[in-house]
């Protein structure tokens, strides 16, 4: 399954670095991160559950960049 | 400005104010002077002090963040506290010009962008309702008032308009509509109100089809791209490691000497070295200029899918296109009238044109239109008659008392009547009247308007070979091709063929060289999807095409090629730019840094300044 979320970051190091956080949490099976639209895709792997999935790639992108945001 | 960014503005003002009254303020307590000096200090630069510490607690050490917080703290350790605190002013004016100046093209391109209507009409006891367009179920009878967007696409129940399309083409060409036409979402109804059926929900329509396509576009990254990604990852902590180096290295070989160590001054030099290495003018200008190309290029009609594919289009070397439906129109047209002595252009048009009145065959279509658009008169029934058609040949007609025969070579021969063979390239049409012959007429598919000069703009724009592939027999195609300057013919291909032959192409051609397909999408998928670049052509209201393509040109016309591609070439001009610019400016001032001819003042232009003369440059890919 296949979902997009808004998020809101300063530059475009960071949002590679949240693309890199979010492809490291278990449940992801691709994220990619698009720094001008502020958009953030993700692939979850099957039958992974989307909003716990969702809680720890937030949770992992704030520990490389602690003042994004991801609107779940 | 956002409320984030006015926040910063407040506290760069406030703590540039501070320095300024602090340096003039004589104290000759140093600790006062620390004391006084941290207070700007602390206001300007304490988010980054403490992103700096998550950073480390969390395993990211080098960041910018890092670079700045020790630059600046070592500079303050040093004494160095005007320096200190303005190297974090400027990081932190540099930083919201960055993210003011990208905020605003990114609001900018968005808004060239925006196709999206906010609401639908519908009538509920006469009177008209706003809804979300979501919400609208399929068959809904929506009202369209003159000045608003279709949202939705549609068939016309009532009502009579002129649509523009130039949100979606790019060229502002006003389309009629009436009662059972189809509508596409985008459009802008200009005149007339308009009741539409609705024939999609909103998310299947075009209007949010393309939408998606282009918000997702940025995901598909260039290779340019990710090659700064990587870069900045390892450049950052190779620069912090140098610095380090060239903090600790000088001082200890000159003890090891016996000489003054000297470690202030290395250690101011380290410092300026840091603040001369921030990335950021790569890391931001370079998605910046993708984002403005993708953007400049959808205003022109023109909807790139990726970065990658922006990147891919300025390195075409070949070009190959399909005939019909890409640099010809599809359509038959009348393109030479001859008629033989004694008989005018226009009467043998109406023989011939009478005597097909009643096939619907292409060529019967376009003998009647020809007629129509000549003479302006309609065709009349009443003078026709006993019609008789012989199956590959022609038809044979009694019109107002003569018989009259019309059709190919081979109808001449049967009737055994000398006829002339025409020096043009077409289908013939052979007319006799009364066992005369009284000419031929030559029907041909049209090359469009602008498919010469997209071809030389394709040539202007670093493209090596046009090769053209059609299904038409040769001399056909060879004629087409002579009068565009296309390089390469190849004639009578079945579909597979072309796939082959492109893929004998993609073979011969150079590893840095890309090959693009541009066809108008119907039956070319597969070699769309074979092509390094598949352009699709004439995709209002094809989803195929835009689901199957790389590139898709709103309209039909060929000379949007070369516009993409000039888009493509500036785009990756000023990519390179940037990286060279940005380079060479940093690379000059740390080796000036690190044997101290560049103090701070120079290191702090080094990074700001370069930063914000790249993001501007990286704007002007907007404009085109």
């Amino acid at each position: 399954m296949k979902k997009t979320y808004k998020i809101e970051v300063d530059c475009a190091a960071c949002a590679a670095k949240m693309e890199e956080a979010a492809n490291r949490t278990n449940g992801v099976k691709e994220a990619t991160v698009a720094f001008m639209p502020q958009k953030m895709k993700v692939e979850f792997e099957e039958g992974a559950d989307v909003s716990a999935v969702m809680a720890e790639v937030l949770k992992n992108c704030k520990k490389v960049e602690s003042d994004c945001e991801i609107f779940i | 400005m956002t409320k984030k960014q006015k926040k910063v503005l407040v506290r760069i003002i406030v703590s540039a104010v501070l320095v300024a009254v602090f340096s003039l303020i004589p104290v000759n307590n140093p600790y006062v002077r620390l004391a006084l000096f941290l207070i700007p200090y602390l206001i300007i630069g304490y988010d980054i002090l403490r992103k700096a510490v998550l950073g480390i607690v969390n395993g990211q050490v080098f960041d910018e963040n890092f670079l700045m917080a020790l630059a600046t703290v070592g500079a303050i350790i040093l004494g160095e506290y005007v320096e200190g605190t303005a190297v974090m002013l400027f990081y932190q004016i540099g930083e919201l010009f960055q993210s003011y100046a990208v905020g605003k093209s990114r609001r900018n391109i968005s808004a060239l962008m925006d196709i999206r209507p906010d609401y639908a009409n519908i009538e509920q006891d006469g009177q008209l309702e706003q809804v979300d367009p979501d919400d609208v179920e399929v068959g809904t009878v929506i009202v369209v008032q003159p000045g608003e967007k279709v949202p939705i696409d549609g068939v016309v129940v009532g009502g009579t308009s002129t649509l523009n399309t130039s949100a979606l083409t790019g060229e502002s060409l006003p389309r009629e509509v009436q009662e059972g036409d189809e509508v596409i979402s985008g459009c802008v109804n200009l005149i007339g109100l308009l009741r539409i059926e609705t024939t999609k929900e909103f998310g299947e329509s075009t209007v949010s089809k393309i939408l998606d396509l282009v918000e997702n576009s940025s995901m598909k990254k260039s290779r340019s791209e990710n090659l700064i990604t990587r870069f900045a990852k390892y450049y950052t902590p190779a620069v912090c490691i140098g610095a380090l180096a060239l903090a600790v290295l000088p001082p200890v070989v000159n003890l090891m000497m016996g000489n003054p160590a000297g470690w202030s001054q290395w250690v101011i030099r380290a410092l300026t070295t840091l603040v001369i290495s921030c990335p950021c003018a790569l890391v931001i200008s370079i998605p910046l200029s993708f984002f403005g190309g993708i953007g400049g290029a959808s205003s022109k009609g023109v909807l790139v899918k990726g970065s990658n594919y922006l990147e891919a289009l300025s390195e075409t070397k070949y070009v190959v296109c399909d005939k019909t439906g890409t640099l010809t129109k599809g359509v038959f047209e009348v393109t030479h009238i001859e008629a033989a002595e004694g008989l005018d252009a226009d009467e043998l048009l109406e023989m011939a044109a009478y005597a097909e009145s009643y096939s619907n065959h292409p060529i019967s279509r376009s003998l009647k239109d020809a007629y129509g658009k000549r003479t302006g008169k309609q065709i009349d029934a009443g003078r026709v008659c006993d019609v008789e058609e012989i199956s590959g040949h022609g038809v044979s007609a009694v019109i107002d008392g003569r018989k009259v025969s019309a059709g190919n070579a081979k109808f001449m021969k049967m009737l055994d009547i000398a006829y002339t063979v025409p020096q043009n390239i077409g289908t013939e049409v052979h007319v006799a009247v009364d066992g005369r012959y009284a000419g031929y007429i030559l029907i041909s598919d049209i090359v469009k308007p602008n498919a010469g000069a997209a071809i030389a703009g394709l040539k202007a724009a670093g493209v090596r070979q046009v090769v053209m592939l059609t299904g038409d027999a040769g001399n056909v195609a060879e004629a087409v091709a002579a009068e565009l300057g296309v390089d390469v013919v190849k004639s009578e291909l079945l579909p597979a063929d072309k796939v082959a032959e492109v893929e004998r192409l993609l073979a011969s051609k150079g590893e840095k060289e890309r090959l693009a397909f541009v066809g108008d999408g119907i039956n070319d998928a597969p070699v769309l999807s074979r092509a390094d670049i598949g352009i699709a052509m004439g995709a209002l209201g094809s989803d195929a095409a835009i689901e199957a393509a790389d590139i898709v040109l709103m309209d039909d016309d060929p000379a949007k090629i070369a516009i993409a591609m000039n888009i493509s070439r500036k785009t990756l001009g000023i990519v390179h730019q940037n990286i060279v610019f940005a380079l060479v400016v940093k690379f000059a001032c740390l080796g000036l840094g690190a044997v101290g001819f560049v103090n701070m003042w120079w290191a702090i232009f080094a990074d700001v300044g370069v930063m914000i003369i790249a993001v501007l440059n990286a704007t002007r890919t907007l404009k085109s």
